[in-house]
């Protein structure tokens, strides 16, 4: 049985008639071709699969497309501006090397986006709790907190 | 001019398209009418296949085909090599089971594949995969390496479980060594087993041409070259130009993607059956079940001293558990890996070392982050740090009563360090971690009612692998040089294939460096090209912190021709003797004069040679080169460790964490960092919070999801404080040694030592849970009451 889905994903409406079982995560990876939201466990853990909601950061494998109907999507493909500049967090990220498989980076940066619409200026504790929900297996996290911590401060709480 | 790039802090080439969803995993391809892969994995870890009922699977929604063990047999798909041949004491060939792709008639631990069964979509191959009906005869199981040898064989054949016993060292002369010793420490423990958990879980994806009989594989792989030379000549019968294996962006492989892996054959072999791309990728619980996983050794150490703390002799003797089959290297690790690291930083005469390899009903287990090389610095260093404490002497002390001060130096166990400066990277972690502030912080811990511990580790490792008569020696059945090509284009811009793989390694940028540095181009001039074997002339991979000292090397090599060659051209072209031309960033120049032609129109000249030597000089400018190394590279270090426990949980947190080390010349100091700090982590996730464990009754691995196997997340640790100092690797021309693994080599014995010492221990087991830690609280009447 398939059902249909509407919804808009960076700015754009996009629909699809999926099955009732299909995730979030595969809607967007499968149906969208949008391959920067990575599958990186089963369980809800590592958080590889993060992106925005109604402005919200979520898990997009632990919900499934349909209940996504009507919402606001934005994925990391739709964080830096339409000419292709990094947004500040971004651009955080690879100054203070943030990353570097980056296979977690668009869940990294997606969760990062979130906490730092209401975190200005956080402390390097803050951080690393905003982080329990994103593993990195590569940077052993210094550098990570490291681009939230600035890359938060240059956003000044606004997305 | 440009600004030397050796040592400077580039941002990294490969950032933009990993921060924009630009990157392109396996997982990402999608090749048009792939079919999809789910694999039946055996739910026990020992049982005999009775018989396997495909017929609901077979009409199940989407099914186009399934696959057994039989029909692999019968097609004669072989099974996985092992690459490493091991001879034991008695001179022996080590013994190697059969590890076919699909079982045949037996499974030997839990995720052992047991069918394939391919379909339109993922969701109808899961589906069906369910159907599959296996009616099994359960078997006894075995999953601990100490009880291996009187365990139920897990092969016909290997009676005792016993894959090898092996030796190195001089064992006479160590009994004599401890017979005068005036203190002998010893320790027993277990490096705990881990589970490498590459974020990135494996993929591929096979794909079969008709037209040409050719195979297209793209693989999460750190070697695209090996995978294809182990699948076409070992496995597959298949010539190597009729396959092209891919290994686009890796998502991390800490050793983990190295080897060449059941499915990876299975999807290449059905490609061609279905003439349909076939697609797999592994679930993380399947990651946690088939991925090789680390470590698992069993070991008893002991040092010998004379009355000031002077190492007389080292005896070891461990026991290493492989798993139910030998993975691709995985006979290497816990011998050639493990045992010629034993003499660590230090003078120790004498030094024997036993090594009884086990089959067990576990996951293979092979090289992890630092392969052999965390399990010998961990005998090492907690036998060092046990022995100062039982002397009552210094910990640092000890070691520099103990250090190594002349190069080149000859280790009792096979290996010749180059060059080293152990006293320079302790002095600086001293100071660093202001050790001498410590006594301070201890009582303020005290105070606040907890307890405070600090703890070394002054690890040595064995990089640059490996100089391919020497390795052969040893029983490797593969070279390991490393390949490189450096192609000028007509304009003066340069793209370099190398056969090193960069899987978060940063080689997009750090290789860039070098090429643009020691060309004199801007960096933007050069592009790196690695992970597909119909680009990149031929390849080794990465593992080992070998990129830098062997694919860097070949890409000098290669540069140094192009240059030799630009010279003859810029001769030409200047009407001077090529012995009168210099190259100087960027700038072919007659000495003494102000006469030169720069890179850029030496190169079109060699593409538009219209005015050109074509009696003396082939047109192009194109070069490659094969290094194969002349020596390790031993990169060193110091690592200091500071925890505070408390008394009520016995939760450990580390309140400072300073690492410095030595990995010669360095080429960009932020990539460095960043592969310091992951070390570390991972070191630490050893040492704190990583256990892999197997059910004792049933062979089951209760640790098989994010939800019980914990992976240390951003509150767990702290920020580092990591810093290096230079001692240039005599032997290559860059002076480099490599540092993607020192991290995690030396971090687990300097936090265990910081644990034991501010619990007055000798010995805390690995994984240092709050839960373990606090029994030994209670042991120690250390709780509050």
């Amino acid at each position: 049985m398939t059902i249909k889905v509407s919804m808009k994903v960076n700015g754009k409406p996009v629909s699809a008639d999926v099955e009732a079982r299909t995730l979030l995560v595969t809607y967007i990876r499968e149906h969208l071709r949008l391959t920067g939201t990575h599958v990186g466990c089963d369980t809800a853990q590592c958080g590889a699969c993060t992106v925005m909601m109604n402005g919200k950061a979520i898990k997009s494998c632990s919900i499934v497309a349909m209940q996504a109907e009507g919402a606001d999507l934005l994925t990391i493909e739709g964080v830096a501006k339409p000419d292709g500049t990094l947004h500040p967090m971004q651009a955080a990220f690879k100054e203070n090397h943030g990353l570097q498989c980056g296979f977690c980076t668009p869940g990294m940066v997606m969760n990062a986006l979130d906490f730092a619409k209401s975190h200005p200026n956080p402390s390097e504790q803050e951080v690393r709790e905003a982080l329990e929900g994103n593993l990195c297996r590569c940077t052993g996290y210094h550098n990570i907190v490291k681009s939230i911590m600035a890359g938060a401060k240059a956003m000044g709480g606004k997305l | 001019m440009n600004a030397p790039l050796i040592g400077a802090r580039v941002e990294r080439k490969e950032d933009y398209r990993f921060l924009t969803g630009a990157g392109q995993y396996t997982d990402d391809v999608q090749i048009a009418n792939q079919a999809h892969a789910a694999f039946v994995r055996s739910p026990h870890a020992h049982a005999k296949i009775r018989k396997i009922k495909l017929d609901k699977a077979l009409k199940a929604p989407g099914v186009l085909k399934i696959f057994v063990g039989q029909d692999l047999a019968d097609a004669k798909v072989g099974g996985l090599p092992c690459g490493w041949l091991i001879t034991d004491v008695a001179g022996q060939p080590m013994k190697e089971p059969p590890h076919p792709c699909l079982a045949q008639g037996k499974v030997r631990h839990v995720g052992d594949q047991v069918a394939v069964v391919i379909a339109e979509t993922l969701a109808q191959a899961r589906d069906a995969a369910e159907l599959v009906d296996v009616d099994y005869e359960v078997l006894p199981s075995n999953t601990d390496a100490a009880k291996a040898r009187k365990a139920p064989p897990v092969h016909d054949g290997v009676a005792d479980n016993t894959c090898y016993v092996w030796a190195l060292g001089d064992k006479n002369g160590c009994d004599a060594a401890f017979a005068k010793a005036a203190h002998v420490t010893k320790l027993e423990f277990i490096n705990n087993r881990l589970v490498p958990n590459a974020i990135e879980p494996r993929a591929a994806i096979g794909g079969y041409n008709r037209a040409d009989s050719s195979y297209t594989l793209y693989v999460a792989s750190q070697n695209p070259h090996v995978e294809r030379l182990l699948m076409t000549a070992f496995v597959l019968g298949l010539p190597e130009h009729k396959v092209r294996v891919i290994a686009p962006d890796v998502g991390g492989g800490f050793g983990s993607k190295i080897f060449l892996y059941p499915e990876d054959v299975v999807v290449t072999w059905a490609a061609k059956q279905l003439n349909r791309p076939v697609k797999w990728t592994a679930e993380r619980s399947e990651s946690f079940l088939t991925d090789a996983h680390g470590r698992d050794h069993v070991t008893v150490a002991e040092l010998a001293m004379d009355k000031d703390g002077k190492f007389l002799g080292m005896r070891v003797k461990t026991t290493a558990n492989m798993g139910a089959y030998l993975s691709t290297f995985a006979s290497c690790v816990p011998t050639i890996l493990y045992a010629t690291l034993l003499a660590g930083q230090y003078t120790t005469p004498v030094i024997h070392c036993e090594v009884t390899a086990v089959f067990t009903n576990t996951t293979p287990v092979d090289a992890y982050r630092g392969a052999g090389r965390p399990e010998a610095t961990y005998v090492v260093e907690r036998l060092v740090e046990t022995a100062a404490r039982e002397m009552k002497l210094d910990p640092a002390e000890i070691r520099r009563r103990n250090f190594i001060r002349s190069f080149p130096y000859q280790t009792p166990v096979a290996l010749q360090y180059d060059t080293g400066n152990y006293d320079a990277t302790l002095d600086a972690a001293v100071k660093m971690a202001d050790v001498a502030g410590f006594a301070k912080r201890k009582e303020e811990s005290a105070r606040k009612g907890k307890l405070r511990g600090l703890g070394y580790a002054a690890y040595i490792e064995a990089c640059g692998i490996a100089p391919s008569a020497v390795a052969g020696s040893l029983g490797a059945r593969a070279g390991l040089f490393e390949a490189g090509e450096v192609r000028v284009h007509p304009t003066g811009s340069v793209t370099v294939f190398t056969g090193s793989h960069s899987h978060g390694q940063g080689h997009e940028t750090t290789f860039a460096q070098v090429v643009a540095d020691r060309l004199g181009i801007p960096i933007e001039n050069v592009d790196i090209v690695h992970g597909d074997t119909s680009k990149v002339l031929f390849g080794m991979g990465t593992y080992g912190s070998r990129s830098i000292a062997v694919g860097g090397t070949a890409i000098v090599k290669a540069l140094d021709k192009v240059i030799a060659k630009g010279k003859k051209i810029a001769a030409h072209l200047l009407e001077a003797s090529e012995a009168d031309i210099e190259y100087d960033r960027g700038e072919f120049k007659v000495a003494g004069t102000d006469k030169k032609k720069m890179f850029g129109e030496v190169a079109f000249a060699a593409y538009v040679p219209h005015n050109y030597p074509h009696d003396k000089l082939e047109p192009g400018l194109n070069e490659n080169a094969f290094y194969d190394p002349a020596n390790f590279t031993f990169p060193a270090g110091t690592y200091v460790c500071e925890v505070e426990i408390d008394r009520d949980t016995g939760a450990v947190k580390i309140e400072r964490f300073t690492a410095v080390d030595d990995f010669g010349r360095i080429i960009n100091p932020m990539i460095v960092e960043g592969q310091v700090h992951g070390g570390l982590v991972q070191g630490i996730g050893q040492a704190l919070t990583e256990g892999c464990r197997y059910d004792p009754e049933n062979g089951q691995l209760v640790t098989g999801s994010y939800m019980d196997y914990c992976m240390p997340r951003a509150d767990d640790v702290p920020s580092f404080k990591v810093d290096t100092r230079e001692t240039p690797c005599t032997h290559n021309p860059l002076g480099v040694k490599g540092c993607g693994e020192a991290g995690a080599i030396g971090s687990p014995a300097a936090l265990m030592n910081a644990i034991t010492d501010a619990l007055g221990v000798k010995d805390v087991a690995m994984h240092a849970t709050a839960q373990t830690v606090w029994k030994h609280l209670q042991e120690k009447n250390h709780a509050r009451v």
